[in-house]
């Protein structure tokens, strides 16, 4: 007779030291987060009527300053078109400089920082930089888009031309061709398709990131939202909120179709 | 005969053909009028842009060198970054798993659960971190809460729709192997689902926990707690030397919590 056998499922982690080790390390850290972080209990209490007053405030999102909207809706779509001519222009000669297979290695490193150091901060940081710098409206958001841009879009075409095909380079070059006519005849036409496709989606995100860095004051929707809840006209709020999601959707829809079309 | 063997030689090659060459002409003129129009129409004073270079320059001589004075009161800030970042992650799981497994499809109990899904993850990724923080200040007051709760609410759509995508994308044959059995809805869940998305799930929470350590920098410059909320009063009084000290932390935050995350990801794959 022997004794009944029964099949247990296997732990996810084997050792169990690891394993109760892991559960207890995060008992502690939850335990040690919530009893250091400065929770305002009182003020959190108001929180659920104040949230049905906003929200009742609110509904139905009013479309009466609908000219307001338009034009705070123009002023992102342009800061997001030029930031990305920009960026996108600028994003080239980076890219270039980025790759170590076409560049030497002091211009490998240059070309290296200014991607880290475009991409190292959250757009909203960079945005509130150039506010104090340059003043309120939309040059400040399109310095910052511009940047934004240069990472992005620098990084990944960085990528691609390293992935490049060799041999039409070597080809150029045995038939005499200069560094330029390298460039133009065997590099670029290899990241073109890519590059088209990174641009839109850098419109895309753009668009997106130019309703978050208005709300720091860099121009528009995202400053005619921020006024619109600083002055407590949540109907109005609202009403932006749902026509950025709608944009959002749409551009989204847009960007991935044309990248769709040409990839 | 001798016409057309004429013709077959004096042809040029050309890259496109004309109707390519058209509509590329097409979509260059109509980016040039765009792009006219946007420099013409933008509410842009233009001095300030020949201006914006010097005054760039000026602000970061202004800025040099770091000030160390205040460097505790950031540290400190720095912790409450990192923790407002991982209570949000962690949170986050709680709702979206549960919102990935009906936004699945072949998980989706109905029809109606599987578009509630999807609408709840669409709306959570359409909103910015930033406004979802702004709503929360509202609603809540200035404080960690906000951005706790604003950084899972935006987590919610990211992580939910990578789990559904992964959760799409699982074997049938474990599922049906259960079922066969007559193992129960919790029983097929528990050991035929999660076994197949956990490297999955461990690796797309390790992602949105380093993404949320960057977003979760800004919150405070709408007053939803961080390191933002000292940045934001060190510039609304212009001590620019600590501006760039907390510049600096935040770097060096973002490449601890890539060079965490990086550890993680290696561990867990």
């Amino acid at each position: 007779m022997t004794p009944q056998r029964h099949w247990q499922k296997p732990p996810f982690i084997q050792n169990p030291w690891l394993r109760y080790g892991l559960w207890a390390g995060a008992t502690l850290y939850l335990l040690w987060a919530l009893g250091s972080l400065p929770f305002d209990w009182t003020r959190i209490a108001e929180g659920l009527p104040r949230a049905a007053r906003i929200f009742s405030g609110g509904f139905p999102p009013s479309f009466e300053r609908f000219d307001l909207l338009v034009t705070g809706f123009k002023e992102s779509l342009q800061i997001a078109l030029l930031a990305t001519l920009l960026g996108v222009g600028l994003s080239i000669p980076c890219a270039v400089m980025a790759a170590r297979n076409i560049s030497p290695l002091p211009v490998y490193l240059l070309g290296r920082a200014i991607i880290i150091l475009s991409r190292s901060f959250h757009p909203v940081i960079v945005a509130i930089l150039f506010v104090a710098a340059v003043g309120f409206g939309p040059l400040a958001g399109i310095i910052t888009l511009t940047l934004y841009s240069i990472g992005f879009v620098g990084k990944l075409l960085a990528e691609e031309i390293e992935e490049i095909d060799w041999g039409q380079v070597e080809a150029v070059r045995a038939a005499g061709g200069g560094f330029m006519a390298m460039l133009c005849y065997a590099v670029f036409p290899q990241i073109l398709p890519r590059q088209v496709g990174l641009s839109m989606y850098q419109l895309d995100s753009n668009l997106r990131a130019s309703a978050v860095v208005g709300i720091v004051g860099a121009g528009g929707i995202g400053s005619t939202l921020m006024n619109a809840f600083g002055r407590y006209d949540y109907a109005f709020a609202f009403a932006i909120l749902l026509i950025i999601i709608a944009v959002i959707l749409v551009s989204e829809g847009i960007s991935g179709w044309v990248r769709k079309k040409i990839w | 005969m001798v016409d057309h063997a004429q013709k077959l030689a004096n042809r040029v090659w050309q890259r496109h053909s004309r109707k390519q060459r058209l509509s590329r002409y097409g979509v260059f003129f109509v980016t040039l009028l765009v792009v006219v129009w946007a420099v013409r129409d933008i509410d842009i004073f233009w001095p300030w842009v020949w201006d914006a270079p010097t005054q760039i320059a000026n602000l970061g001589g202004r800025m040099w060198p770091p000030s160390a004075a205040g460097l505790g009161a950031i540290i400190r800030a720095l912790i409450e970054t990192v923790h407002i970042a991982t209570l949000a992650t962690f949170l986050t799981i709680f709702i979206a798993l549960p919102v990935s497994y009906i936004a699945a499809q072949n998980t989706t109990p109905n029809r109606a659960c599987l578009w509630l899904g999807r609408f709840i993850l669409v709306a959570s990724r359409s909103v910015n971190t930033i406004i979802w923080a702004l709503l929360f200040v509202a609603i809540f007051g200035p404080g960690v809460l906000a951005g706790i709760l604003a950084i899972a609410f935006r987590s919610i759509g990211f992580i939910g729709k990578l789990m559904g995508e992964a959760i799409e994308e699982i074997d049938r044959r474990p599922v049906e192997a259960m079922q066969a059995t007559g193992a129960s809805k919790a029983k097929v869940i528990a050991y035929a689902i999660v076994p197949q998305v956990m490297p999955a799930f461990f690796a797309i929470v390790i992602l949105r926990w380093d993404i949320n350590i960057r977003e979760s920098t800004v919150l405070g410059l709408v007053g939803a707690g961080g390191i933002g909320v000292i940045l934001q009063s060190a510039i609304d009084t212009f001590a620019w030397p600590t501006v760039a000290t907390i510049l600096l932390a935040i770097i060096v935050l973002v490449l601890i919590g890539e060079a965490i995350t990086g550890l993680l990801r290696r561990r867990v794959m």
